[in-house]
């Protein structure tokens, strides 16, 4: 058993709801950036939602962007700072709703920054409103008789849209057990080594909890996500330039 | 938990953090965590753990999003 020490770059107490993915993906990230060490390096890019509560919190340098913009920022700081490890940290409605452009055009130019998507389903911080990434049916105070999609077209997944870029790296993980957690940070260690070896575009996207806004118990939220959100967006590996495309 | 080497893996524990998502729960191995009657600085009921049947595993550290846990190595 090797020691288990909260992470250098974890500053402050996080400012997340109860039981928000969000506090077990700073800490997974925080974990990466320790063990390749670069926390000291790393310049994140991030833009509007729940994740903008980590400027407080979060130990490393951040730019804020516009709303949905955070990768376009990446791309301008990493062109003038290569040597450093350059991050996005974004939520589902800020990275595929507002910055969809943003995003895809990152992949598409397959530039050398790492994507953090952080998929509840749900614009978090204003207060549960339907993003892309709602499932079919899902009451949100936007579509509170749930989402129809004959109106508003099927859940992004962002993945499908990725996956045969030229692109270095493309994972979706989960947050809702030891065992997708633990995964989950290889993925993003994954997406780092792909990045500092120059291996270009490299992206995770996580599956998170948003229990205040799906109006869920936390334990409830985390079955939801293992029962129902993983059938609509699978979870894998689904680029890997330096190996093999699935586990 | 008790290895060759002569350490042991003890938890520390940073009660004022938790948010009483009760993740931890059900995750322990060894059934050590019960939440407790008091409220923390932050309003939530805190997490408590016995002690005597914690073996350390981290499996608490692992799931809990608010760094209420800490595994640290002593002789
Ligand atoms: C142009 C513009 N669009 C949107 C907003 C409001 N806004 C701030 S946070 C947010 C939702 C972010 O949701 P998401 O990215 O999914 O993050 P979460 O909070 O769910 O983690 C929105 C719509 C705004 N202030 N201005
Ligand atoms: S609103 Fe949702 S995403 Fe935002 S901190 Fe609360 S639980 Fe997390
Ligand atoms: S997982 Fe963490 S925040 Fe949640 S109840 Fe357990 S100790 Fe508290
Ligand atoms: S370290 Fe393991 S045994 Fe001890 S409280 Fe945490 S989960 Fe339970
Ligand atoms: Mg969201």
């Amino acid at each position: 058993m090797v020691e288990r020490l909260i992470p250098t770059a974890l500053v402050e107490d996080n400012k997340f709801c109860p039981g928000c993915g969000h506090g077990i993906i700073n800490r997974i990230l925080a974990e990466v950036l320790d063990e390749m060490k670069l926390t000291d390096k790393a310049i994140g890019s991030m833009a509007v939602g729940c994740a903008c509560l980590m400027v407080d919190t979060f130990g490393v340098d951040w730019i804020q962007s516009p709303h949905g913009r955070a990768a376009a920022l990446a791309t301008g700081i990493k062109r003038c700072r290569p040597e450093n490890p350059v991050f996005t940290y974004q939520g589902d409605g800020d990275s595929m709703s507002i910055g969809f452009s943003e995003t895809m055009y990152a992949a598409l130019r397959n530039e050398n920054i790492t994507a953090i998507l952080v998929n509840n389903g749900i614009f978090g911080m204003t207060g549960g409103q339907m993003a892309p990434t709602s499932l079919p049916g899902q009451k949100t105070v936007t579509s509170p008789m749930g989402r129809n999609t004959d109106l508003t077209g099927q859940p992004l997944n962002i993945i499908n849209q990725m996956k045969d870029l030229n692109i270095g790296y493309l994972a979706r993980g989960s947050v809702t057990s030891i065992k997708n957690i633990n995964r989950v940070k290889k993925y993003i260690r994954n997406a780092f080594e792909t990045q500092m070896s120059g291996g270009g575009y490299s992206m995770v996207e996580i599956l998170s909890p948003c229990p205040t806004n799906w109006k869920m118990m936390p334990d409830k939220s985390l079955e939801h996500i293992d029962n129902t959100v993983t059938t609509y967006y699978p979870l894998g590996e689904f680029v890997k330039k330096g190996g093999d495309s699935n586990e | 938990m008790s290895k060759k080497d002569n350490t042991k893996s003890v938890l520390t524990l940073h009660p004022e953090r938790c948010k009483g998502c009760r993740y931890c729960i059900p995750t322990c191995p060894k059934d050590a965590i019960s939440i407790s009657d008091r409220i923390n600085q932050k309003g939530y009921k805190p997490v408590a753990v016995d002690m005597e049947t914690c073996i350390g595993c981290g499996s608490c550290y692992t799931i809990c999003p608010d760094y209420v846990f800490e595994i640290k190595e002593v002789q």
